[in-house]
């Protein structure tokens, strides 16, 4: 199964540039500590779900590129074709001159209708290009303007045309002080809007990932390229190929076949209030994790803890809510490594804080006239933040 | 890549200008070893081919063959232009971009504006769209001007509202350096508001510069060279020593800050900062656009080898009374918003740890409270390792606004010099009351904000959802 990726904006491409490094330097280490059959059986896996095979001398990644300045995918493309290993079709990719100037109406409501057509289009070859179309995988950060804006409407366009098609937007929280002024604003409409068409958001936080590099890798002066290697090495470590719990002689055929198909208790049913006092406190809790196991040892390995009830809702049956996915083929040369993939209330509390940040701004009136000029109103701004309540309220009473 | 035209307007404007020309050449020379016009250099020049005689075409692309400047160079004396096109920039301008006139504006704004506005409006119009359609996507206009004469800032603000007319979506940055205390033209507190009102209400962002405050830079730069606590030899021809060049550099600074300002869209970098970014980030209300910028290091362009002072030091430099370039202390006002646009090699580590050394010191307003905006560009200035500028929307610009009324009212209380002004036709007293009613204005908006500054903070209540 194939995974087309969408990078956009400076961010979703930078990193997306990562993420194909991370993949293809995996499957070019060294056996990956599993037999001849194993790697290759990984490998074909690896290959058909993120590059096409096509007349060239290296694989090519199956990935729209897309910003609203030409300077980043330029960049991207060349230092791609340069490592030698794998490239970007060089027609796959779409700029304009003059940025998002990190309005998210500037991305949305201008950008997003008038290039809808010739984006869709490169999506469409892409997706063409795939004997099976497993899903798409759109890269933004949800600061700026183009991967926010933009991203929102693609995901938009994503889903129309592909209604039975699997999304999953990887998003990008920005550092807690800012990197862009009108980041919570950005969020907030990215957000909300993200909510009504992906199936997923896989978000990783620049301020978590930031002291990752500072206390455990020990990296002195921190720069975006560490943290997006981090990321990206995050990504490959849940995406490269696994064995599920069912398909036990193959390598799974669905990459993002994570079944977030959670069903909450009907309204009106009885729901314990105290349920939550006999829970460690420590814990988010869940209502679904997903453990990923690569590499030596894996039939000793002891899951039992992520089994735990008191980790997850009370609603919830941990055996429904619990799935790991192994491979004994080592992942970018770890002996032995382990992902781990949760929806629970970990995010609760900076969705809080950004919901509650641009809420502060939003009733001084600030920076609004900036959104206006593009056709994004009070209104929506009104409609983006009950959304947001309402996900954090959801969370909140799990 | 975008294209951004600049305007020079007026003695002024035109002086500092050159220096931004100079300062620009200088930069790209020492970026640019092979001789290739790349996007970089198109973003302020173009590539003609002159070797056909007269106005040949563009060449978008291949070796630089002669560079000429997205510029106009408006005056309405020929002096200070003709000393230009006779200078070592003279190859740079064309002759058709010129508009110059031989009487001057008699320190007069209203003789700028209405007089030799309604006179060469045509003229200017053509040449503007003219350089426009040299740009393969424009994006921002650079206005050069003074506030207290009469060509720079009566035609300079009429320019302005004659690019949102024609240009309605193209940025239009204005330079104004504004007149000190003891400015010897008396009428300059006129000028000053008269040009204000439409600064207000036609331009997207402003950098006020003071004369006085670039005085002391150069002072500092002076002390510290003569002090010998820069501990190195000062080149022959640095600016700084010549005496014919000390009111030359003095006028570098302003310079300085658009090129660092314009550098991410010329250069790349892991975190570009758009000059459209600016202005979405550092405007939360249409009027409030004044910006205050700080440059540090000092001496980029004193032609002094220094040793690179410590990267930290650099940021808590730019925070200080000292690097501002207007008379104004916004560590003691309330910061709206700030942007920090650091050049050379530093990451993001290092932004992150001085943006939190140096928060607790500042005062944001209670609904911006991380109010930053980064960005960062690895190609470092001419001379350095690294640079930073930092743009900051905070009320210390008020003391400039409010002395300038006084000075103004002073003035129009006696009625003094008022008939120079309303002899000139299109011009009337209701011309002073709107431009000082439009200040006013201003200056309370500020105090609004102010108001709220280290009051308690009780953040309003946020959306109940029903479950």
């Amino acid at each position: 199964m194939s995974i087309v990726t969408v990078q956009l904006g400076q961010c979703g491409n930078q990193i997306g540039r990562e993420v194909f490094n991370a993949v293809c330097g995996d499957i070019h280490g060294t056996h990956g500590l599993c037999s001849k059959k194993e790697n290759d059986s990984y490998h074909d896996a690896c290959k058909e779900r993120f590059f096409s095979e096509e007349e060239s001398e290296v694989p090519v990644a199956r990935a729209v590129l897309v910003d609203m300045e030409p300077k980043v995918i330029s960049q991207t493309l060349s230092i791609a074709a340069r490592s030698g290993y794998w490239k970007y079709d060089d027609r796959s990719h779409f700029c304009q001159k003059q940025g998002s100037g990190n309005n998210w109406a500037n991305g949305y409501s201008v950008h997003g209708p008038r290039h809808k057509e010739v984006i869709m289009n490169l999506v469409q070859k892409e997706a063409e290009k795939c004997d099976r179309l497993g899903g798409f995988f759109t890269i933004t950060s949800m600061a700026g303007g183009t991967g926010s804006g933009l991203g929102a409407f693609v995901t938009q366009s994503l889903r129309d045309a592909f209604p039975t098609s699997f999304i999953l937007n990887h998003v990008i929280w920005p550092y807690g002080t800012g990197e862009v002024i009108v980041q919570n604003y950005n969020s907030v409409l990215t957000l909300s809007h993200l909510y009504q068409s992906a199936d997923a958001l896989l978000v990783h936080e620049n301020d978590v990932i930031h002291k990752i590099c500072a206390q455990l890798m020990n990296i002195k002066q921190i720069s975006f390229r560490d943290v997006n290697q981090v990321i990206a090495h995050q990504l490959g470590s849940v995406f490269q190929p696994t064995y599920t719990a069912e398909g036990g002689l193959h390598y799974s055929r669905n990459p993002l076949g994570i079944d977030w198909q959670v069903r909450p208790p009907r309204l009106g049913s009885s729901i314990p209030s105290s349920h939550s006092t006999n829970k460690p406190l420590y814990f988010n809790t869940s209502i679904a994790n997903l453990v990923i196991l690569r590499g030596k040892d894996l039939h000793s390995v002891d899951l039992g803890s992520f089994r735990d009830p008191s980790l997850y809702t009370s609603w919830l049956n941990p055996q429904d809510a619990f799935n790991a996915w192994k491979t004994p083929r080592a992942f970018n040369k770890y002996e032995k490594s382990a992902s781990l993939v949760s929806n629970s209330q970990f995010l609760l509390k900076p969705l809080d804080n950004v919901v509650g940040k641009a809420w502060n701004m939003f009733a001084s009136k600030a920076y609004i006239h900036q959104y206006t000029k593009f056709g994004i109103e009070e209104e929506d701004f009104l409609d983006s933040f009950t959304a947001l309540e309402q996900v954090i309220s959801s969370y909140t009473s799990l | 890549m975008t294209q951004s035209v600049v305007v020079q307007v007026g003695q002024c404007g035109n002086q500092v200008g050159c220096r931004f020309w100079d300062l620009a050449l200088r930069e790209h020379a020492a970026v640019n070893k092979k001789g290739i016009y790349d996007e970089a250099l198109s973003s302020f020049f173009r590539n003609v081919d002159t070797r056909s005689g007269g106005d040949g075409p563009d060449i978008y692309k291949g070796k630089i063959c002669s560079l000429k400047a997205r510029a106009l160079l408006i005056d309405m004396e020929e002096g200070v232009v003709n000393e230009i096109l006779q200078g070592p920039l003279r190859d740079v301008f064309d002759s058709k971009q010129l508009i110059t006139d031989v009487s001057g504006s008699g320190n007069n704004w209203a003789v700028g504006h209405k007089l030799y506005g309604y006179q060469y409006r045509e003229n200017i119009v053509e040449k503007l769209r003219k350089t426009a359609e040299h740009c393969d996507c424009l994006q921002c206009f650079f206005i050069i001007h003074s506030m207290g004469g009469g060509t720079g800032s009566g035609l300079g603000t009429f320019v302005l509202n004659l690019l949102e007319d024609e240009f309605p979506e193209v940025y239009r940055f204005v330079t104004s350096v504004y007149p000190s205390g003891e400015d010897d033209v008396i009428t300059s507190p006129y000028n000053s508001v008269l040009a204000m009102k439409e600064l207000n209400e036609h331009a997207d962002c402003v950098l006020p510069i003071e004369n006085e405050s670039l005085f002391d830079i150069v002072n500092k730069i002076h002390q510290m060279i003569n002090s010998g606590k820069l501990g190195s030899t000062v080149k022959q021809n640095s600016l700084v020593t010549s005496s014919a060049g000390s009111a030359k550099t003095v006028q570098e600074k302003p310079f300085d800050a658009m090129n660092i300002l314009t550098s991410s869209a010329r250069f790349e970098g892991s975190l570009n900062m758009d000059l459209n970014e600016i202005s979405m980030n550092l405007v939360p209300f249409p009027r409030l656009h004044y910006l205050v910028s700080s440059l540090t290091p000092l001496y980029t362009l004193a032609d002094v080898n220094v040793p690179s002072r410590r990267l930290d030091q650099m940021f808590s430099d730019a925070f200080s009374r000292d690097h501002q370039l207007i008379q104004a202390d916004p560590k003691h006002s309330l910061y709206l918003a700030c942007a920090l646009l650091v050049r050379g090699n530093v990451q993001v580590s290092d932004l992150r740890r001085n943006i939190e050394r140096l928060k607790p010191s500042l005062h944001f307003v209670s609904w911006n409270q991380e109010g930053w905006k980064t960005g960062l560009c690895s190609v470092p200035p001419v001379g350095h390792s690294h640079s930073l500028l930092a743009l900051a929307n905070n009320t210390c610009v008020k003391p400039t606004f409010i002395e300038l009324k006084d000075r103004f009212m002073k003035l129009y209380k006696k009625k003094a010099h008022l008939h120079h002004y309303l002899h000139i036709d299109g011009m009337e007293q209701s011309c002073f009351s709107e431009a000082i009613s439009s200040l006013s204005d201003l200056i309370e908006e500020y105090n609004e904000l102010d108001a709220t500054k280290g009051g308690p903070r009780t953040d309003p209540s946020r959306l109940k959802i029903a479950v």
